[in-house]
């Protein structure tokens, strides 16, 4: 069990914590989508750094993300083993030409057109996760809900985002609680013991949170439905922030960044960038 | 009287769709605008269905079949849909966590106006307003872990204030409260009816507490009738509270076994203007007639703690310091204080949840930190307040019986312990019973027997007797009292004042991470200065003693106690 | 539930899925095989589905494994998609077992385990690699095993503790007019 605390919102007041919601939704998809589609290498390097410069301005601290930052290295160096494992020649289907750096064994040697390949995975990585990180660590979570109805999203169905954000400790505490207790009348949950005892122990744990966060399902619903929750076609946000200047131009930017994305697919006469031509 | 009804019940009846006999019986009953009405009822006595007639969870969300009429402020309540309601009724619910559904202050006081679509600049305006009303301005930004029991609570308040309703439902709002919050709990709604005129109905339990401030009326329920309906004055001249297992404000009792007529007596309701003809000289003479032996135990010591001190962080503050503590044999301890003030943290540390260097803990002498979980589990018990969250299984026999079945003993063995324990906890007649169909109070008994059949040597309980009435309380005091004469420790943690001074042999006050007091039970809630620091509030007998000038208040307050006791057990 | 988006079910989607996110993050099973964890987020998936219907289980999956990777690591949106999809299976799996009123016998416990197994298969075995191939332009044959493992994985965790929750479930509710004031 990892006491380590989920990310959230650090309170500040950069350009970026001064940003709406809304507007840093829009920017942060669609870079997102640009990023996780395109394969140019000078675009993906060009939003890394931009991404980077971001991470400057937004003052957030290494201690905050170190953890995070180590974890996602780890996922990505067992990712790229992977990829290599599986498919040793896969950068030479993709480029279409074959220059050899090292005869290795087997099918398992290296190529250049492997290694670039490998690099674009890598500063995908590199590209989105910042933007990912920007986004908790700047946007207020009780200006979530209202900038996802803002984009578009019911509602109701923002308001759900906003209650699990709300809940989220809540649920967290009462885990551990049931936890200890749990343990407490002999349940193992530590990672010895047998396959069988590591489920029971964690049934053990997980029964009783399911079963008291339905009777929570019902609490809550009666709270809201007395104060008039779903009853019309709209409501207002009292955390919503007002669109300013500074909010039209990130989307301008953004949007303007993307289409520069879009554009380079024709360029390159499809996704990838080939310097083997 | 030309005063307009606001809320009227004729010949209503309620009756789940779940339940085969109805809930509510032939209720008639006229509250009126400004009115501040409290109702009581031990549980299962219909006072909380009657809550939902009036706010419209019934019909709404709770189904049943109803008969007669319930008209709230003009709206009959079969046609009335929750929406329509909501302008009339504004209700505070029991459970403060689950009500408070904003990520912060503002935007959880904000809720209804959303949902109306106000423009955002008025809602502010109107959020300020209400916030300043509850006192709680500078807690806007607050997310709801930040904030206390009190003032989630006022949270709520400012949450349903805000719509300007005429009339008030609180739903036993002094649950999980501390004493001191509790009574200002009681002031602030006071304070709301003097200020608003806002028709105000309280459903709760705790009587006395409620009874702080004047109420104009009482309704008392019990099995879905209503058997009084009147001033409390009235009302607490007899012996209905105590027949249907409310407990009446103790110094009413100390009266009676005074054999004061009570009768003659004014103001009963208020600890501070009760008056009867020669009532001084009845109660000291009573006073007088006890004997007055003090019993001290001298056992072994079991667990020791010397300046244990823990925070959760490197740079947070100290949630313990230096705390040091003996705890023995049969002994029944209570620890109270403030909520934050470290006594679960202190619970959390002794049974191994969590770790700390500083300070050293020992079990009969010797070295207690090299113990797991489980093997600290062995010799002490921790029961959760919440039942709904320590239970795992679907059968009560399996739940009762998982700690042995995981510590490996027989099939004959775990048979004979349970029946056993079953028998003590009296749930022998349930056995077989799925755990679903118990009642609250039955789940929480079965939580403690769950502890109970590994034999520990001492039992620590977080808030035994919390959403309990009356009868219950008794019941599940008495099995813990009756452990306690078994040789086992007990060890409370408590807001409840009533459950230490008549229950505990000795207090820990903890205030702020440091144990403040280590003392008798009723010097806790007789010394100002401890009582004001520790949030907890002078028992009402005491106060009584004093204002009646008697000599010696505090010797009242312990031989009262005593003799309380006796009765009951009879 | 007749109703798409009552309360209640705005509610149920909001508080799954932060149990999803915590049941996530704090309670998977090592199974002893390297990256192969028994999940419970998903058989808690199931039981919400079967109870509140499809477009709850599809969001609960969707909202709460978004919230799970952005506050742990980046946001892997294929797996994320498939997750929305998987509580949307689930759901569809469950339409005609009345859970609510505690029906829950031998032959709904094969019905849906069939449509789960199914529904794991399709999801994390099919759909989930092809978005890795299309949106990442990763190795086909490296998502599709990963996939596959993650399929049976899946297929179990809810197979057993999916079922056993569902069983549980099923038995603390209480049929109409049942209860009846005991008499010791």
């Amino acid at each position: 069990m990892s006491d380590q605390q989920l990310l959230g919102y650090t309170p500040n007041e950069t350009v970026l914590h001064q940003l709406s919601g809304a507007a840093k939704l829009i920017c942060f998809m669609l870079l997102s989508a640009i990023v996780m589609v395109g394969y140019d290498t000078r675009f993906l390097l060009f939003i890394t750094l931009f991404a980077i410069f971001l991470f400057k301005i937004s003052e957030i601290r290494w201690h905050q993300i170190s953890f995070v930052v180590k974890f996602i290295a780890i996922f990505s160096v067992l990712n790229l083993i992977t990829v290599y494992l599986f498919e040793p020649e896969y950068g030479v289907q993709l480029y279409g030409t074959r220059h050899v750096i090292w005869d290795g064994i087997g099918r398992y040697n290296l190529t250049q057109e492997q290694l670039f390949y490998e690099a674009n995975l890598v500063l995908k990585y590199m590209a989105t996760i910042p933007l990912a990180l920007i986004f908790i660590l700047t946007t207020n979570p009780s200006e979530f809900a209202a900038s996802l109805n803002k984009i578009g999203v019911p509602y109701k169905i923002s308001y759900s985002v906003s209650l699990a954000l709300r809940y989220i400790p809540d649920v967290q505490e009462s885990f551990h609680q049931i936890g200890y207790a749990q343990q407490a009348r002999g349940l193992e949950m530590s990672s010895k013991g047998k396959l069988g005892a590591r489920i029971k122990g964690t049934a053990g744990i997980v029964m009783p949170l399911i079963f008291s966060s339905l009777d929570r399902i019902d609490t809550i619903t009666n709270a809201m439905e007395l104060r008039r929750f779903g009853t019309r076609k709209n409501r207002t946000w009292y955390a919503e922030k007002k669109f300013r200047r500074m909010d039209h131009f990130a989307i301008f930017l953004v949007t303007a960044i993307t289409l520069i994305g879009t554009w380079l697919f024709a360029v390159n006469e499809g996704r990838f960038y080939n310097p083997f031509e | 009287m030309s005063r307009k009804p606001i809320i009227e019940f004729k010949q209503f009846s309620f009756q789940y769709n779940s339940q085969s006999e109805p809930t509510l019986k032939d209720i008639n009953v006229t509250i009126y605008e400004g009115e501040k009405v409290l109702v009581v009822g031990p549980s299962g006595s219909g006072k909380s269905t009657f809550a939902h007639c009036i706010n419209g969870l019934i019909p709404n969300s709770y189904k049943g079949e109803i008969t007669g009429s319930v008209i709230i402020n003009g709206n009959k309540l079969e046609d009335a849909s929750l929406m329509d309601l909501s302008f009339e009724v504004g209700t505070v619910l029991q459970d403060t966590d689950s009500q408070f559904i904003g990520l912060t202050v503002a935007e959880d006081v904000a809720f209804a106006l959303e949902n109306d679509e106000i423009p955002q600049q008025e809602m502010k305006n109107r959020v300020r307003r209400f916030a300043e009303l509850v006192g709680l301005t500078n807690h806007l930004q607050h997310r709801p872990q930040d904030l206390s029991g009190g003032e989630k609570q006022r949270v709520s308040m400012a949450g349903v204030l805000i719509n300007e309703v005429p009339l008030m439902l609180f739903d036993e709002p002094l649950a999980n409260l501390d004493p001191a919050t509790g009574q200002k709990t009681i002031e602030w709604i006071d304070e709301l009816h003097e200020t608003t005129q806002t028709t105000i109905v309280i459903i709760e339990h705790r009587l006395e507490d409620v009874l702080h401030r004047d109420v104009d009326r009482i309704l008392v329920f019990d099995e879905g009738r209503v058997l009084y309906d009147g001033e409390p004055n009235a009302l607490l001249q007899t012996d209905l509270l105590s027949e249907i297992g409310i407990r009446e404000p103790l110094y009413v009792s100390a009266m009676k076994y005074a054999g004061v007529d009570l009768p003659q007596a004014d103001a009963l309701a208020s600890v501070h203007k009760v008056a009867a003809p020669n009532l001084k000289a009845a109660m000291e003479e009573w006073q007088a007639s006890m004997a007055y032996s003090k019993a001290v135990i001298d056992a072994e010591s079991l667990l020791q703690i010397e300046k244990l001190s823990y925070r959760y962080g490197r740079r947070a503050p100290w949630v313990l310091k230096d705390v040091s503590a003996a705890f023995k044999k049969g002994e029944m301890v209570s620890i109270v204080g403030q909520n934050g003030a470290g006594k679960s943290t202190l619970s959390k540390v002794i049974c191994g949840f969590v770790r700390t260097n500083d300070g050293k803990i020992s079990w009969k002498g010797t070295d207690f930190s090299a113990y797991s979980i489980k093997e600290r589990a062995d010799k002490i018990g921790y029961v959760l307040q919440n039942p709904n969250e320590m239970i795992s299984k679907t059968l009560l026999y399996d739940e009762v019986a998982l700690g042995l079945v995981l510590r490996g003993f027989s099939a004959e063995i775990i048979n004979e312990r349970i029946e056993q324990i079953l028998e003590i906890c009296g749930l022998a007649p349930f056995r077989d019973w799925p755990i679903s169909a118990l009642s609250y109070g039955q789940k929480k008994r079965v939580t403690i027997a769950a502890i109970l059949v590994l034999e520990p040597e001492m039992i620590i309980l977080d808030e035994p007797t919390a959403g309990q009435d009356f009868k219950h309380y008794t019941e599940i005091m008495q099995l813990l009292e009756t452990l306690c004469e078994h040789g086992v420790t007990i060890v409370m943690i408590t807001h409840d004042m009533h459950l230490m001074l008549e229950y505990s042999t000795r207090v820990l006050v903890f205030s702020e991470g440091k144990i403040i007091a280590d003392t008798k039970p009723v010097d806790v809630l007789t010394k100002a200065a401890l009582t004001t620091e520790a949030s907890l509030k002078e028992t009402s007998l005491f106060t009584f003693a004093e204002r009646l000038g008697m000599k010696k208040p505090y010797a009242f307050t312990e031989q009262f106690i005593a003799y309380d006791r006796e009765v009951r057990k009879k | 539930m007749k109703e798409t988006f009552s309360v209640k079910i705005i509610v149920a989607i909001g508080i799954g899925a932060a149990v999803f996110v915590i049941l996530g993050r704090f309670a998977v099973i090592p199974t002893g095989i390297p990256n192969t964890n028994l999940e419970t987020a998903y058989p808690f998936l199931a039981l919400m589905s079967v109870i509140f219907g499809p477009v709850a289980g599809g969001l609960i999956g969707f909202i709460g494994h978004t919230i799970k990777d952005v506050t742990t690591y980046g946001a892997w949106w294929s797996w994320i998609v498939s997750s929305g999809l998987i509580g949307l299976v689930f759901g569809l799996a469950g339409r005609k077992i009345n859970l609510e009123d505690g029906v829950f016998g031998k032959k709904e416990i094969i019905r849906f385990n069939i449509w789960q197994v199914l529904g794991n298969l399709f999801v994390w075995g099919g759909v989930a690699p092809l978005l890795d191939v299309l949106i990442y332009s990763e190795p086909a044959n490296k998502v599709f095993l990963q996939g596959i493992v993650a399929a049976l994985v899946n297929s179990v965790s809810v197979g057993v503790i999916g079922t056993l929750l569902m069983v549980a479930y099923a038995k603390t509710r209480t049929p109409k007019g049942s209860l009846s004031k005991r008499t010791k």
